[in-house]
């Protein structure tokens, strides 16, 4: 697979680690009453679609950033690719 | 029918006419008391197990193309039952067991062949590891046995003992582990289950749960309808997109995992070796060639295909620790989904959902597991109690704070 990273092009995705689904992006709030439940879920619990999947990729023997990288998880096409740090600032996040 | 040698010399003295299909290819009918969804390994092995030691036979298994056409027929048939934790050894020495009778059990020649199983090591911590393990697995009831180096060269003196990265210390071997003919598995527990009533209905697609009130009562299939007392799903590789039919979401992950074989080649190998530092391991099978794998891609995928840097990885890993393979020739590659749970380990419980139970997280260990799976998901369908060796396969283990991880690697499923 290739993975068209927004700053340095075409790269192998061999030269990246992959974490998984990129709802890891959006933490729970910790001190909310429902903190314990909504962790459990945050951690544990998986939509693992058949289809298009936004998954978080680590550029290790590159620049070190995080991708959202959206791949078709049947066909392994990808879609698109976005700095994770600009999704996260879009969703209101501090990062 | 019987099957014995008795039985192929009259055939083959009368023109083999005799011979019948090994099980039926019924209609579905409006209602049973139990589905099994899946009709591989594990689903079979339930419903033959539900007939055979608890008697329940109105039972239908749903397919959704051919049985035994996903992972039963996509692994490296490699059978063991060297685990360490309690939650996991008692319940894979048990499908040893099993394994050791399955022939005589069903009637059916399923080449279990128990060769052995020896794990590498390289280093004194993980020769202490080993150590551990082994007490384990006797504590279970297994056997287990200590190697040091040459007692690893007796074995296999073609490895690279002296690697530079991985030098070869020892090893843990398992004389029972081996090897079984993985598509004569489903077909046996197939023909076992069909014969005491089973209907096993393939080219049926589960497409969704009727389920009320928390209450399942059935299945919609691309062939109408069916009702049940119980649905008990079955589908490990699909596990996500089958449990979200019903509106659940499980703490696992869809990956691929590559294998491998070889051309034939003259016996060499003498039992399944794994180098699991260098993610490589090989076993020869009966035909000749050599069956080997290493670790999955490690992104979700339900495409049953992977990709090159993997091939490059375990090849590197062949050609580092068994140098003499490098003039075999590969003659086909393949990859098979595995549910990649979140602590490694599987599971086997009951869902929210009265009536709906659920079987899966096998990782890339399903196969070894099957007849076991059978006998405890047959177990918790017909008395609905968890069997005493799958006490801690449940799905709320997470919530509770109670994993089964082997390999102390968290929540992280592409690294388990």
């Amino acid at each position: 697979m290739i993975i068209n990273h927004p700053l340095l092009g075409p790269r192998d995705a061999a030269e990246f680690v992959y974490l998984g689904d990129a709802s890891l992006i959006n933490r729970p709030d910790a001190s909310s009453d429902d903190a314990a439940q909504a962790f459990y879920e945050y951690l544990y619990l998986r939509d693992n679609p058949a289809g298009e999947h936004k998954e978080l990729w680590y550029h290790e023997q590159g620049d070190r950033s995080w991708l959202v990288v959206t791949r078709n998880t049947l066909t392994h096409e990808i879609s698109k690719v976005e700095i994770a740090r600009d999704v996260a600032r879009a969703a209101g996040g501090s990062a | 029918m019987r099957y014995s040698a008795l039985k192929i010399l009259k055939e083959g003295l009368t023109g083999n006419k005799g011979w019948t299909p090994a099980w039926r290819e019924p209609e579905p009918k409006k209602s049973y008391d139990i589905i099994i969804v899946g009709a591989g390994g594990h689903g079979l092995a339930t419903a033959y197990y539900l007939a055979k030691e608890h008697g329940l036979t109105n039972i239908a298994v749903l397919e959704k193309g051919w049985l035994g056409g996903g992972n039963v027929g996509r692994n490296t048939t490699i059978v063991r039952s060297n685990y360490l934790l309690p939650g996991n050894q008692p319940f894979y020495e048990l499908s040893m067991k099993l394994w050791e009778n399955l022939e005589q059990d069903f009637n059916y020649n399923a080449m279990v062949s128990q060769r052995g199983i020896l794990n590498l090591c390289h280093s004194d911590p993980q020769r202490d590891a080993f150590a551990r393990r082994g007490n384990g697995m006797i504590m279970s009831g297994a056997d287990a046995e200590l190697l040091d180096q040459d007692g690893v060269r007796e074995m296999c003196p073609f490895l690279d003992f002296d690697n530079a990265r991985f030098p070869i210390t020892g090893g843990l071997l398992q004389k029972r582990g081996g090897t079984v003919r993985h598509d004569a598995v489903a077909w046996g527990f197939a023909r076992g289950a069909d014969e005491r009533g089973v209907d096993i209905i393939q080219n049926c697609e589960v497409t969704g749960f009727d389920i009320n009130n928390g209450v399942c009562t059935g299945v919609k299939t691309s062939r109408g309808d069916i009702k049940a007392n119980k649905v008990a799903v079955c589908v490990a590789g699909s596990s996500g997109r089958v449990m979200a039919q019903a509106g659940m979401r499980l703490p696992i992950e869809s990956h691929v995992l590559q294998a491998f074989v070889t051309e034939g080649l003259k016996p060499t190998i003498p039992g399944v070796i794994t180098f699991g530092a260098g993610h490589f391991y090989v076993s020869q099978s009966d035909k000749g060639g050599l069956v080997f794998g290493g670790d999955i891609d490690g992104y979700n995928t339900y495409a049953q295909r992977g990709n090159l840097p993997v091939v490059e990885d375990v090849c590197e890993g062949g050609m580092a620790i068994m140098p003499m393979i490098g003039r075999a020739r590969l003659l086909r590659t393949w990859g098979g989904i595995m549910d990649m749970s979140m602590d490694g380990s599987p599971f086997i419980d009951k869902t929210h959902v009265n009536g709906l139970y659920f079987n899966g997280g096998w990782c890339y260990g399903g196969f070894k597991a099957t007849p076991a799976s059978g006998w405890c998901y047959a177990h918790l369908l017909a008395t609905g109690n968890p069997h005493e060796t799958a006490t801690q396969m449940r799905l709320d283990r997470f919530e509770r704070g109670y994993m089964t991880d082997e390999k102390g690697q968290g929540a992280q499923p592409n690294l388990h």
